[in-house]
């Protein structure tokens, strides 16, 4: 099954417009790029696009409210908000440094929730 | 009256990395003022990722990219006033400040370092008609409410602006369960980066309408929707284009001012286009010791060539402190066809190092285009520019040789040209 | 059973309240809004008028000498910010210098005092920015500026101070005269009153027609303004005018009690009395005609346009005192252009003929004024420094535009008729008034209202139940 789709490059400001050809799910055929990093760019995000998760939470007995997270590295972009979903009605308990993990192996993927900002207990 | 060597005013990025840059140059005797509780500055409610990769080699949020600085500073004597808000600046160098345990707050410093950065454009500078309804809000204000307080400034969304703010609030307004039916942009062309748009708006199918404005609020309590336009090539709304699109939210990302208040208080002289302090090549302002370096020079788009600007204020208010500056010559930077500003906008080729960063904005889109440098009307420089957009800060380095074998430079002129 | 209540908690209705408490009168003021001052006193000149427009021998023309004669001393005993920074009005052409002589001649006749015809040269002296097309002008000195939130509040406050019990949020539905007194119907229950003062602005008509034959009609006109920032706020030092059409006065461009400069405002006649939104007709009709008083209009420096209704009656003068045909039903009707000047004239007479009619004595232990709420930014760095040594929170910065502490906040939340909503405490303390117009300070304001009001930070308004900031929680919305 051949397929053709568009996107605009974002590894630099040029944002090549591309043009990837996909055979059963495999990219076979990039075009439009100016550059190599426009070829790896279009075979992960016609493939298998991901995105880092960024989000905050809640923090009970900290002297601040809310703690910022990510995810540790990038998830399949096509579960970013079921990923949300799973962040309802969490809370965080202080002191929290950078790094703890908050989630281990969201949705199965390996990756886990971290706290990207250190919170000292009240 | 207290007394410090080096005052710096904000505990932002641009501070943070100044004052980490002058104590690394021996100056212990650091003062940072920082209006909130924490240090940090804009990068606290900064909270998705994209910040270092130039600084750290390592994609970091704006909450970690502070802490290295923030880290950094706690080992050293660099002393932090945090919930302190500076009132005012005197042309001297007393700088007088306010907060709840010091009470009033005078220092004479030696030198200053202004890095306030800069403040939102809001919906009354547009004049944008209609009640004056809650549900209005600049993008900054409404990442506050999301990302630092928990709240939901509002459930159906428009904004107006395709700015990275702007395009960075619609994907954490949808994260966190709003609708953001589009974004308007007055411009055929985004000012964004292009990374945005695609993990912003594309990721979430949110419709970009280039070309289109907002021309009217409604609703008198709580926004009910808004009238959105086309626009003509003059950015004129085309009559009949109307459009209301229900919403019960506006974020406004329209535009970023330095906030120099301040500046203007101590009688630093600004320039027109940047809205930020004049500068030379030491960063240095129109009053001698006062340095700025930020936001609050100009709107940047990176933090890291923030943190890159700030390490050369701070070095250059280290030297300053320690008497170390000759009178030098001064040229001006002279902005021609097709460059909106530079910063500096003067410098001193026999204080120069190896090379001068000098950063420009265009004023429009220019593709296949080539920069020139003039020195003394003779072309130094004759560079191709695949893609140069006033939404990217730019960069062009005057290397020194072009100024060692000559008489005197009366003028260096940058521009761009099509052939 | 009150002696008085008054419907309407604007500028009027504030001052009659004000004046009333001094008697031993049980007094109350009805308002249909989150608080006094929200809609049309809030949305004007702030002009305190020399009364050269008005016509010889109207009320207008009386209250406006009165109001402005009393202003400054009335002013200064109840803490609003007011200028005596002169009117000039702007005549530009040999032909049309007659009119300008004829209000020359109206404003000698109206009692108004230092008028003097200046030629071209003469005003470009005072006013360098001017036009430099104009002709002639009309300088009146004892025009002014005056902050009308305060004139409204300070007021209000002493009047509460003193007694006077004002319901907020409470709508008027229906006015009944009974035997020896009146009935008023309202959304949060029934009132019995000896008297009523009608100062219900552009529904002054109404109220009216429910008790009188003496029938008023009250059209809404409405006005559009832009304000720009304190940067530009000194372009010109007096108010400068045009001459008057049949609408009104012209297009003033003006400093403001505060240091703003403000232009402003068109005329027009609209039909639904809750339309005040601006219109992008409107703003720019008076960017165009400003720039015929001022060579350049700053638009880089705007930072916001309102609009406000005024009350204009079919018969073009006020309607002061006792309804002839409705026993101790008292209008203060169709009070448009020079109100605000009038105001505290106004309420003194008013006030007075209540008083005698009910036969009240004054009371022993008046309060004739309270403390403001003090003002930081303009304090000098001793008494910056005395304050907060006094109390820390004046040491926080909550509005950094206007330099507002959290102290100023607080108090203007526990104070007599204290803020409950942020537009409240933008009349009290100029926090959200600056030029970032509140994007800074707004979720600071809503975090304190918030704590002080022991209210979820849900159900903080921008003025009004309806008009509420946060929706949600992050994640929770459905």
């Amino acid at each position: 099954m051949s397929e053709v789709r568009h996107l605009t490059c974002i590894k630099c400001p040029i944002g090549c417009q591309l043009e990837v050809t996909l055979e059963n799910g495999e990219v076979i055929q990039v075009k439009g790029n100016e550059c190599i990093r426009g070829e790896q760019y279009a075979k992960v995000e016609c493939v298998r696009p991901t995105r880092t998760l960024t989000s905050i939470l809640p923090v009970t007995n900290g002297v601040e409210e809310m703690v910022s997270v990510k995810s540790s590295r990038e998830i399949p972009k096509e579960l970013l908000l079921e990923a949300m979903k799973l962040l309802r009605g969490l809370k965080v308990e202080a002191p929290i440094q950078i790094g703890d993990v908050i989630l281990s192996n969201i949705l199965n993927t390996g990756v886990d929730l971290i706290a990207t900002k250190a919170v000292k207990r009240k | 009256m207290d007394k410090t060597k080096i005052a710096i005013i904000g505990g932002g990025p641009a501070g943070l990395a100044a004052a980490l840059a002058a104590y690394k140059q021996g100056i212990e005797d650091i003062i940072i003022f920082e209006r909130e509780g924490i240090l940090g500055g804009i990068l606290n409610q900064c909270i998705h990722n994209g910040f270092g990769l130039h600084t750290f080699k390592e994609e970091l949020t704006g909450p970690e990219y502070a802490h290295r600085y923030i880290e950094e500073i706690s080992k050293t004597s660099i002393q932090v006033f945090l919930d302190t808000m500076v009132i005012d600046i005197t042309t001297d160098r007393i700088v007088y400040a306010i907060s709840p345990t010091k009470g009033f707050i005078q220092v004479q410093a030696d030198a200053v370092i202004l890095a306030m950065g800069c403040r939102e454009r809001p919906r009354g500078a547009l004049n944008i008609p209609g009640f004056r309804p809650a549900g209005i809000y600049s993008a900054g204000t409404a990442q506050r409410y999301v990302n630092m307080e928990g709240f939901m400034p509002g459930k159906e969304v428009v904004i107006l602006g395709s700015g990275d703010i702007g395009l960075i609030m619609a994907r954490r307004m949808t994260l966190e369960g709003a609708h953001v039916k589009m974004v308007c942009e007055i411009l055929p062309y985004s000012g964004g980066l292009k990374r945005n748009i695609v993990q912003c708006l594309d990721d979430f199918n949110i419709p970009l309408k280039l070309s289109h404005t907002i021309t009217k609020i409604h609703g008198k309590f709580r926004v009910e929707g808004v009238t959105v336009q086309h626009v003509d090539a003059q950015r004129n709304p085309i009559p009949g284009s109307e459009e209301f699109v229900s919403c019960d939210t506006v974020l406004l990302s329209v535009g970023l001012i330095p906030e120099n208040e301040l500046s203007r208080k101590a009688g630093v002289l600004i320039h027109p286009v940047t809205q930020g302090p004049r500068v030379n090549h030491r960063f240095e302002t129109s009053i001698p010791g006062v340095f700025a370096c930020g936001n609050v020079l100009h709107v940047h788009d990176l933090v890291d060539w923030v943190s890159e600007e700030a390490v050369h204020t701070g070095n250059a208010a280290a030297t300053f402190v320690k008497g170390l500056v000759e009178d030098a010559k001064k040229v001006s930077i002279l902005t021609q066809e097709g460059i909106r500003y530079t910063v500096p906008q003067s410098f001193s080729p026999s204080q120069m190092e190896k090379f001068l960063t000098v950063r420009f904005r265009v004023n429009e889109v220019y593709r296949d285009y080539y920069l020139n440098v003039y020195v003394n009307n003779e072309r130094v420089l004759h560079q191709k520019k695949r893609i140069l957009a006033p939404g990217e800060m730019e960069t062009v380095l005057l290397l020194k040789q072009w100024f060692v074998d000559k008489e005197s430079i009366d003028a260096v002129s940058i521009s761009l040209s099509k052939e | 059973m009150f002696d008085v209540l008054i419907i309407g908690g604007g500028v009027i209705g504030c001052s009659v309240a004000n004046q009333l408490s001094q008697y031993q009168l049980k007094v109350g003021v009805i308002e249909r809004s989150s608080d006094v001052c929200e809609l049309t006193s809030k949305a004007n000149s702030g002009i305190v008028h020399s009364g050269v427009d008005a016509k010889v021998g109207s009320k207008k023309a009386y209250f406006n000498l009165l109001g402005n004669k009393m202003m400054a001393s009335f002013c200064k005993q109840y803490g609003v910010p007011f200028h005596q920074n002169g009117s000039l009005i702007l005549c530009f052409s040999e032909s049309d210098y007659p009119r300008l002589e004829i209000l020359y001649r109206q404003g000698l006749e109206n009692g108004v005092q230092g008028l003097r015809l200046l030629s071209k040269e003469e005003v470009l002296q005072l006013e360098p920015n001017l036009n430099p097309n104009l002709f002639a002008a009309l300088h009146a000195p004892t025009g002014g500026i005056v902050d009308p939130f305060k004139l409204t509040l300070m007021q209000a406050e002493v009047a509460k101070t003193n007694g006077v019990e004002f319901f907020l949020n409470t709508t008027l539905l229906h006015l009944a005269k009974k035997d020896h007194y009146y009935q008023l119907e309202t959304n949060l229950g029934v009132f019995q009153s000896k008297t009523v003062v009608n100062c219900a602005g552009i529904y002054a008509d109404y109220w009216n027609n429910q008790v009188s034959n003496r029938k008023l009609s009250i059209t809404p006109r409405k006005g559009e303004y832009c304000l720009f920032d304190k940067q530009v706020g000194n372009l010109v030092k007096h108010t400068v005018f045009q001459l008057p059409n049949e609408f009104g006065k012209g297009v003033v461009v003006t400093p403001t009690a505060e240091g703003n400069l403000l232009i402003g405002p068109t005329a027009y006649d609209i039909e639904d009395k809750e339309d005040i939104a601006t219109t992008k007709e409107g703003i720019a009709y008076v960017v165009q005609k400003a720039k015929e008083s001022i060579k350049e209009v700053p638009m880089s420096f705007v930072i916001t346009a309102f609009a406000g209704l005024r009350a204009t009656e079919k018969g073009g003068d006020f309607i002061i005192g006792e309804a002839e045909d409705s026993a101790g039903f008292f209008n203060a009707a169709g009070i448009e252009s020079p109100g605000l000047t009038a105001a505290p004239a106004i309420g003194i007479h008013l006030a007075n003929l209540i008083s005698e009619k009910l036969k009240a004595p004054k009371k022993s232990n008046y309060i004739d004024h309270n403390n403001g709420i003090v003002d930081f930014d303009k304090a000098s760095n001793e008494e910056k420094k005395a304050l907060i040594d006094q109390n820390h929170e004046y040491g926080q910065i909550v509005c950094r535009c206007e330099l507002i502490t959290l102290a100023q906040i607080k108090e203007a939340i526990h104070r007599p008729l204290g803020a409950t909503t942020l537009d409240a405490i933008k009349r009290r303390t100029r926090a959200g008034s600056g030029r970032c117009q509140g994007g800074f300070c707004a979720p600071r304001i809503v975090e304190i209202l918030s704590k002080e009001l022991k209210k979820d930070p849900r159900e903080i308004a921008k003025f009004g139940d309806k008009s509420t900031f946060l929706i949600g929680l992050d994640k929770e919305l459905e």
